[in-house]
């Protein structure tokens, strides 16, 4: 009577094979005995179940314990004293044993429908498919909402993309030529610091720069740096001719 | 065989489930009732004995084309079909109980199993073996199942009067007292 019985930690039974149930277990016990289901030796069954369901580990389902608990109930209360020819009297185990016999009926239907549908089985119809395998998990149930918070809660993990923005910075080149053809007119010789002031934009510096490079090149102006690092000198050149 | 016997068993051969009656019949509207009863049970009669390997059964309301039971083994081991698996206990006794009382809520199949029947109820509503036939009257309205015709085609039978009857088990009860109120 040994059956595997799976049990975690928390006692909770996961599966059973033998017995479908107390009514189940306690028919077995009765028939085993051989004892009459409508005359209960209610004591001796009583224990019978309870060191059942201990061996099988089964003493910590309800469905289990509470028979073991109307069992034992039963069985104190056909302890009672009662008055001989007392009409009053009435069988506790009465609503047992109607039970078990309901559910002995039951039983006997399961064989005859395990038996129809054995035979059936046995015959097969036309296109016969092999039964599905178990069906899978069914489609998650979920609302709109938590979709959106979800969806909301991925779209955070995204970082913000570096964006670099390209302006166009127009360099002043010919204002900065006016600023020196004006310098040239009015003196011969100056410095850098004369055409750039210290608060000058880059663009500014970019602008003179540029310029004087270009004046240079057209022979208006020549450039002279002593020594490297230190500030260059602006010279007025007299127009050459365009070789 | 006759025309519409011929007509009835192309269509008995092609279908993959049992046809009714009425699907039967409305393959040819011309003719009759009768001879459609005549022309199945010419057609039963062409493959009755030990002529065919298939034979005409009459299952779940209608009619359909069964393998003979001899033949199961060496076409399962052949693999050109497979038994299905077998019900559990906990669902034949399910089964059993809403059968005979449907319509029947869980709490009285709980009450007749002695355990608790929801899990093993939804199984066999998945499997389309019983359904939601109506609501109860008592509190919370309660969900009533019972049997259908996918039940009858499992056990083989034409409908739910081939099952046993409860006064030809050698249990035999006085039927349920009617609820009272508690």
């Amino acid at each position: 009577m040994t059956t595997p019985v799976i049990r975690d930690s928390t006692g909770f039974i996961v599966e059973l094979e033998q017995f479908s149930g107390p009514l189940d277990l306690l028919l077995h016990l009765i028939r085993e005995d051989e004892v009459d289901i409508t005359d209960l030796p209610i004591s001796k069954i009583a224990d019978q179940f309870l060191a059942a369901i201990h061996d099988l580990g089964l003493d910590q389902a309800a469905d289990y314990l509470e028979m073991a608990a109307r069992l034992l109930r039963i069985k104190a209360q056909m302890l009672l004293p009662r008055r001989l020819g007392d009409d009053e009297w009435e069988d506790p185990r009465a609503e047992l044993v109607r039970r078990l016999l309901e559910y002995q009926q039951i039983r006997e239907l399961v064989s005859w429908l395990e038996a129809a549908a054995g035979a059936r089985a046995e015959r097969f119809g036309r296109g016969y498919a092999a039964p599905a395998p178990d069906a899978p998990e069914p489609p998650l149930v979920i609302e709109l909402n938590d979709l959106l918070a979800a969806a909301e809660r991925v779209a955070a993990l995204i970082p913000e993309p570096m964006l670099h923005r390209v302006v166009p910075r127009p360099l002043d080149v010919e204002g900065a030529t006016a600023r020196i053809m004006a310098l040239l007119e009015a003196r011969t010789e100056f410095a850098w610091s004369d055409i750039v002031g210290t608060g000058s934009s880059v663009v500014d510096v970019l602008s003179a720069f540029i310029s004087l490079l270009e004046l240079a090149r057209r022979g208006s102006l020549s450039l002279h740096q002593g020594e490297p690092f230190t500030p260059f000198v602006i010279r007025r050149e007299s127009p050459r001719e365009a070789a | 065989m006759s025309p519409l016997a011929k007509l009835l068993e192309a269509a008995l051969f092609a279908a993959s489930r049992p046809l009714s009656f009425e699907e039967l019949a409305s393959l040819d509207p011309d003719v009759g009732e009768q001879a459609v009863k005549d022309a199945l049970a010419e057609i039963a009669a062409a493959y009755d004995g030990d002529v065919h390997g298939v034979e005409l059964s009459e299952i779940a309301d209608g009619w359909q084309f069964l393998t003979r039971r001899e033949y199961a083994e060496t076409l399962e081991r052949a693999h050109v079909a497979l038994r299905p698996r077998r019900l559990s206990p906990a669902a034949l006794e399910t089964l059993a109980i809403i059968a005979y009382r449907q319509p029947v809520g869980r709490l009285e199949v709980d009450e007749i199993r002695g355990v608790d029947s929801g899990a093993v109820i939804d199984k066999l509503l998945e499997r389309g073996l019983i359904e939601v036939v109506t609501r109860g009257e008592g509190l919370g309205r309660p969900l009533l199942y019972g049997t259908t015709p996918p039940f009858l085609e499992i056990l083989g039978i034409k409908d739910l009067g081939e099952l046993p009857r409860l006064d030809e088990l050698s249990v035999a009860l006085r039927p349920p007292a009617p609820a009272e109120p508690a």
